[in-house]
């Protein structure tokens, strides 16, 4: 089983083997294709992403101690990110998640405005994945 | 003398941007322009070797401001064609407006009175009404837009015909659209039923000649930074009697005309509408940018632009599957679009990619997308610097959205 820093390794070297922007923007937009709707009843103002230009929702859960994280957006690039995150952070136990850092974002060569290091969406998305494994890891520890 | 753009933008710094290879293009100058060298220079001189303070000082240093601050209005009033006791600086056109809605709007308005504003106001001439309406009990009305994004003219002429619209808020050029308002004929209606009128002018003013004393209008608004001034300074142009018969809406020093516990008199406008110690070096700053602008002249520029904007729009006609919003007959500056399987975001994102910025949003202006069923469109805009080249790698970079969305 990959750990958090296995994955996100294993993403920039992808990224970076790829020739030029264009084909780095197609690999998110297939990202963005290949990624299952968040289904409808997780589409819903509760779980929208404040802060962000395009519209994002995120939802996760908690089974068997580790996160499983669902998210959607309505603009292409911004859910190739969203499921890039959602591949990233999926299936680890909150407290691998807290520690992981986003900053292999900015090592993919994608523009700034897809980069979590400015006051934008990601920079919201990427809090809004710590605060759901925040939250379950104090249930854990609550033996919840 | 014919339109030399070379040696416009030789003079813009923000526009040597060029990144791996590639040419900045510039597209965003409906948000904000980029600055001219003499804007800059004036900025480091009044707020370097030249800096005073305005209106109170008795030492040589403060005398040059303080001129240099008074012939700032007296350039802007010749941009307007207007008197500069009529001229007041703002902070741009969002606090323009506010002033007009919380001074007038709240001395005049009664319960029952009716704000009449376009469909394509920018939440600048919206938003002030609202906070308004409440409190004086008038309510603010808007008059729809056709499917081409012009103006409901019919029914303008119905919402008038009401008798209870004492104020109406028109946007000279919509942001969002681009479309061109026929304020001209709109103000003299507005009037002729007694409204008063005011015109949003934040686009208008870098684009077209304008003059008050035949817009038939009450008050005019601009911004200092979309016509290549600083930020921070905008202007509200108010009929003398008009501004005359208003109160103070901020309190403060440099307002008034004598002061005690027991009883204030203000001072005549437009002091009595610049509370505090105003943004002396952005009005200054302001001044040189319009001189700078009258000096190519905006019929040149508007010519020039309107050239632009034909090109753009026939580079546009041959991007698969774009769709244009905002195609009313008379349209100018801005080109809002949107484009199948992507999000305004993604194009913009994909253009910074090659170097051209662009703007994608819903533009202050979330009445327009709903009108034309959109989130948001992408917006590219023309300023006097913006070449056929620019355009060009717009177009090139539109293809290339296409085909990594399509």
């Amino acid at each position: 089983m990959p750990t958090i820093a296995d994955k996100q390794a294993a993403l920039v070297a992808e990224f970076a083997a790829l020739p030029d922007w264009e084909s780095r923007y197609q690999r998110i937009i297939a990202l963005a294709k290949a990624l299952a709707p968040l289904p409808d009843e997780h589409r819903v103002e509760g779980n929208r992403v404040r802060g962000c230009s395009s519209t994002v929702w995120l939802w996760a859960d908690l089974k068997d101690g580790v996160v499983t994280y669902q998210a959607d957006s309505d603009a292409v690039l911004v859910r190739g990110l969203v499921a890039l995150l959602v591949q990233v952070y999926s299936g680890h136990p909150p407290a691998e998640i807290l520690a992981a850092k986003p900053a292999f974002i900015e090592q993919l060569g994608l523009n700034q405005n897809l980069s979590p290091n400015r006051a934008n969406g990601l920079t919201a998305m990427v809090k809004q994945i710590m605060i759901y494994a925040l939250a379950y890891q104090a249930k854990l520890a609550r033996g919840g | 003398m014919s339109y030399d753009v070379d040696a416009i933008r030789a003079q813009f710094p923000g526009l040597d941007d060029a990144r791996e290879g590639k040419p900045f293009a510039y597209l965003d100058s409906a948000a904000t322009t980029q600055k001219p060298r003499c804007v800059l220079d004036a900025v480091a001189r009044w707020l370097g070797p030249a800096y005073g303070t305005v209106h109170r000082g008795l030492y040589r240093r403060s005398v040059a401001s303080t001129q240099a601050y008074e012939d700032a209005r007296a350039t802007v009033a010749r941009f307007l064609n207007a008197d500069a006791k009529e001229v007041v600086f703002t902070m741009g056109t969002t606090d323009a407006i506010n002033l007009v809605a919380w001074s007038w709007g709240r001395s005049r308005l009664k319960p029952g009175d009716q704000v009449l504003v376009t469909g394509m106001e920018h939440h600048a001439d919206i938003v002030p009404w609202q906070v308004t309406a409440p409190i004086t009990g008038a309510e603010l009305v808007a008059c729809p837009l056709l499917d081409d994004g012009s103006l409901d003219e019919a029914a303008f002429d119905r919402l008038l015909a009401s008798g209870r619209v004492k104020l109406v808020g028109l946007v000279h050029i919509a942001n969002s659209l681009g479309t061109v308002n026929p304020v001209r004929r709109l103000a003299a209606k507005a009037r002729a039923a007694g409204a008063t009128v005011l015109i949003d002018a934040a686009q208008s003013a870098p684009h077209v000649p304008l003059d008050v004393a035949t817009l038939g209008c009450d008050f005019l608004a601009f911004s200092g930074h979309k016509v290549y001034g600083p930020t921070g300074i905008g202007v509200l142009w108010g009929r003398g009697e008009v501004l005359e018969s208003m109160p103070p809406w901020r309190g403060g020093g440099e307002m008034i005309e004598r002061v005690s516990f027991e009883r204030t008199t203000f001072a005549a406008p437009p002091a009595r509408f610049e509370a505090g110690t105003p943004p002396i070096v952005e009005a200054i700053a302001l001044a040189t940018a319009l001189e700078w602008l009258m000096a190519i002249g905006l019929e040149a520029v508007a010519a020039h632009e309107h050239d632009l904007f034909t090109y753009a729009e026939g580079l546009m006609a041959q991007v698969p599957g774009l769709r244009r919003i905002g195609t009313a007959p008379e349209r100018a500056g801005v080109l809002s679009f949107t484009l199948p399987g992507a999000h305004p975001a993604d194009i913009a994102a994909v253009l910074d990619m090659e170097n051209v910025a662009i703007r994608a949003g819903h533009h202050c202006a979330q009445p327009v997308m709903a009108r034309f069923g959109v989130p948001a469109t992408a917006r590219a805009s023309l300023g006097c610097y913006t070449t056929r080249a620019d355009l060009d790698r717009l177009a090139a970079g539109l293809h290339k959205a296409v085909k990594l969305f399509g």
